[in-house]
């Protein structure tokens, strides 16, 4: 090991002999001159060391200072830019938040459900009060996380008691947007009203108002793209919109390029003191329909087809109020809802019937209609809740134009009331009982009784307002 | 229509006004952070809180104030360990301010910069409210709070470079104050080592640590499980063989377990202020431990 540095130095002091000048040459005066290099080479590294001595002192009497000062945090300038808790790690942790929502329920129903309607507003989505005796109801399968630094992803599967799996939700949401806009894309529920954008195991009731099955088919969905947008004042004002392929009901799907259905929305809200918060908001939503065809009795007491083709026009003011004394709502609470739907449709009216007729006519249309619920839900001790609720629908204005000679503009008022109660023993389960009387076609009344489970598992829900 | 006007002018101000305002517009989720944040920075911050004393932290709506306040704050800070878990991600995310995300400058989590306590070994919700990260509440031991402090200060300065050598200052000056009065806390409440105590939440277990209290059992048959009378009458059979001092709860929390055990086991109540505002004595973070050493000897007695 020594042999091979010796080749090095060797050479090094050869070159030295060579190159540098030789001393015995020198002057005084270049003796004189070199030490004087010598010395002030040393005094200028000497004032550097001592600057350096100087500030390692002062930094290491610093940290005993705070060291001291802060017996407890032994390490704090230390800890201070470094977290203690060291992240998880392994393939797992990259694994989606998954959650999965089970549902069951008994109902008894006075009347067949089978033969449900909603007198005077056109069927459509999935309406109804749902089969007698025991069921399932839709269990949902959720997974989202984060894609990567620009995106978010949902996906909300729903499989059907009757074993058929559809897509309830699956969108992206664009996380980098500048001006605090938040742009989602893919299926969706629309964020029209307040309950729509809401699942179903989310509701207070196990069933939709009749407002929303009469106007949106239940709950409206889309295929499309939505950005929303909350001002930056400490006032909560929020706008939204969204375009889509417009096949959901009171649409329908019209195989054309371009934009199928437009919505914008509008919100605003905030605390009155400690206990209250409150959120008002405004919808309209503009959709069209191509041979939406159902059947309807005509003045003859025909089974007829009938089918529109048009625009549909739909505008909702919706309200949310919650109290909880102090905000705390984890013994007794109050929460006031309501909805309010005007829709207004426009275009053709076909009417066909095979019976001793045997014609079909076609004429212009319009229709004016309107609905509303207002319900409460009272939590009066820890985990216990009861809920009341009344359902109205307006059939308001419908103009048949020509067709009117076969077809009757509606005039029975369908309406609902509604209570429950239930039983919400954590985050993750409830039981509820529910009983209804509906009133959905003139002369029929459906008494309703429901009880129902619903099981949360998986990564925590969000407390959605 | 003129009131519509000047709505519209109003709206037109904020939104031109708001960045215009303090330096840095903090989003605090509970007391003990915002009044943190206010010890630290003084006037250069302007300190919104979500939630007040009264509030079980765990228990919050994303409510549209919130989603308004977060969407113009700098910085939002979290005590993060699952508190928070449902309801800031959806407030963050519907505000659309990407400043807050999870993971940037201007997102900070406090139990990240402490050591977390009761991590649970089995984590199944059968176990009750279970938080993976382990216990949330690291505000009640004090030091806890400087070991933040430290870690909040930095954040700020990051965030508000040109106020740098202000924060460090206000550090310095708060921390100082904060180590004596720990010290004076830890003399006062040298009585406290070794009292046997019960806790009708687990939400203490950083406080009985730090001043060295006996936890017998817990109100509660599973953390976040609301107690009932089988539950209650096993814990008064333990207390009578293994007698306590008092029960302990948070200000938030609903009285009528503490009153019926203590009614029986023939000990004190003492209803502790568990974060600023928690009762007329915590008015700052100093008010907050004051009180509590003061409620804990009383009811040692």
């Amino acid at each position: 090991m020594a042999k091979p540095s010796l080749l090095p130095r060797a050479l090094s002091v050869a070159l030295a002999l060579l190159l540098s000048p030789p001393l015995y040459a020198a002057s005084d005066a270049e003796v004189a001159e070199i030490r004087e290099q010598i010395r002030q080479i040393r005094e200028s590294y000497e004032a550097r060391l001592q600057a350096l001595e100087q500030r390692l002192k002062d930094a290491e009497a610093a940290r005993v200072k705070e060291a001291t000062a802060a017996p407890a945090a032994a390490a704090a300038p230390l800890a201070a830019a470094a977290p203690i808790s060291s992240p998880a790690s392994g393939i797992a942790a990259f694994n989606p938040a998954i959650s999965a929502v089970l549902q069951g329920r008994y109902a008894n129903l006075s009347q067949d459900p089978e033969k449900f309607s909603i007198a005077g507003f056109a069927p459509g989505g999935d309406i109804g009060p749902g089969r007698r005796g025991f069921s399932l109801s839709e269990s949902e399968l959720a997974i989202s996380a984060n894609v990567d630094h620009l995106f978010a992803g949902n996906l909300i599967v729903s499989l059907t008691p009757e074993n058929t799996v559809s897509v309830e939700e699956a969108y992206g949401v664009y996380t980098a947007a500048p001006y605090g806009l938040v742009p989602k894309f893919g299926r969706f529920f629309s964020g029209l009203g307040y309950m729509n954008e809401q699942h179903q195991h989310a509701w207070d009731f196990i069933d939709a108002p009749l407002a929303y099955q009469a106007f949106l088919g239940g709950q409206y969905g889309n295929d499309g793209l939505q950005v929303k947008w909350v001002a930056p004042i400490d006032q909560f004002l929020e706008f939204g919109a969204e375009v889509g392929n417009g096949d959901s009901f009171p649409g329908s799907a019209r195989n054309k390029n371009g934009v199928g259905s437009g919505v914008v929305y509008a919100h605003t809200g905030g605390d009155i003191g400690a206990s209250h918060s409150l959120r008002v908001g405004i919808s309209y939503l503009q959709t069209r329909a191509r041979d939406r065809d159902y059947s309807q009795l005509d003045r003859a007491g025909n089974d007829a087809q009938v089918g529109f083709n048009g625009t549909s026009h739909v505008a909702i003011a919706d309200f949310i109020w919650k109290y909880a004394p102090n905000g705390n709502a984890q013994n007794t609470n109050f929460k006031l809802q309501g909805e309010y739907f005007w829709r207004r449709e426009s275009g053709d009216f076909t009417y066909d019937v095979d019976g001793a007729l045997g014609l079909t006519n076609t004429s212009a249309y319009t229709s004016r209609q309107t609905g509303w619920y207002l319900q409460g839900v009272y939590q009066f001790m820890p985990y216990w809740r009861a809920g009341v609720r009344y359902d109205r629908l307006d059939p308001g204005h419908v103009n048949y134009g020509a067709n009117a000679a076969y077809l009757e503009s509606p005039a029975f008022h369908p309406e609902r009331y509604t209570l429950m109660v239930d039983y919400t023993p954590s985050e993750f389960s409830r039981v509820r009982l529910q009983w209804g009387q509906s009133k959905t076609q003139a002369g029929v009344t459906d008494n309703q009784l429901f009880l129902q489970y619903i099981l949360t598992l998986g990564a925590h829900g969000a407390h959605k307002f | 229509m003129t009131s519509f006007k000047s709505w519209l002018l109003a709206v037109a101000l904020g939104v031109w006004a708001a960045p215009a305002l303090a330096n840095l517009n903090v989003f605090a989720t509970v007391p003990e952070w915002g009044a943190l944040v206010e010890e630290l920075g003084g006037d250069k911050v302007k300190v919104y809180t979500a939630t007040n004393a009264l509030q079980d932290p765990h228990h919050v709506e994303a409510k549209p104030s919130l989603i308004a306040r977060a969407r113009g704050a700098d910085l939002v800070v979290a005590t993060g360990a699952e508190l928070e878990i449902g309801w800031l991600p959806l407030v963050t995310q519907q505000a659309g301010n990407p400043k807050v995300q999870a993971g940037k400058p201007g997102y900070f989590e406090a139990a990240s910069f402490v050591t977390i306590l009761d991590k649970p070994a089995r984590l199944d919700r059968a176990e009750g409210d279970v938080h993976a990260a382990g216990d949330p509440h690291i505000q009640t031991d004090p030091r806890n709070i400087a070991r933040v402090a430290g870690a909040l200060s930095a954040r700020l300065a990051e965030l508000d470079p040109g106020n740098a050598a202000f924060y460090q200052t206000r550090y310095k000056a708060f921390a100082d104050r904060w180590n004596a009065a720990i010290a004076r806390w830890e003399k006062e409440a040298a009585p406290l080592r070794g009292v046997a105590i019960l806790v009708q939440h687990k939400a203490f277990t950083y406080l009985i640590a730090w001043l060295g209290m006996k936890e017998v059992a817990s109100l509660e048959p599973k953390p976040g499980v609301e107690p009932t009378i089988a539950h209650l009458s096993e814990v008064l059979e333990t207390v009578q063989r293994q007698p306590v001092k008092m029960v302990i709860r948070a200000a938030y929390q609903s009285d009528r377990a503490s009153q019926w055990i203590a009614e029986r086991a023939k000990i004190n109540v003492v209803v502790l202020p568990f974060t600023v505002g928690g009762d007329d004595a915590a008015k700052d973070l100093f008010g907050l431990f004051d009180d509590t050493v003061q409620r804990l000897l009383k009811g040692a007695q």
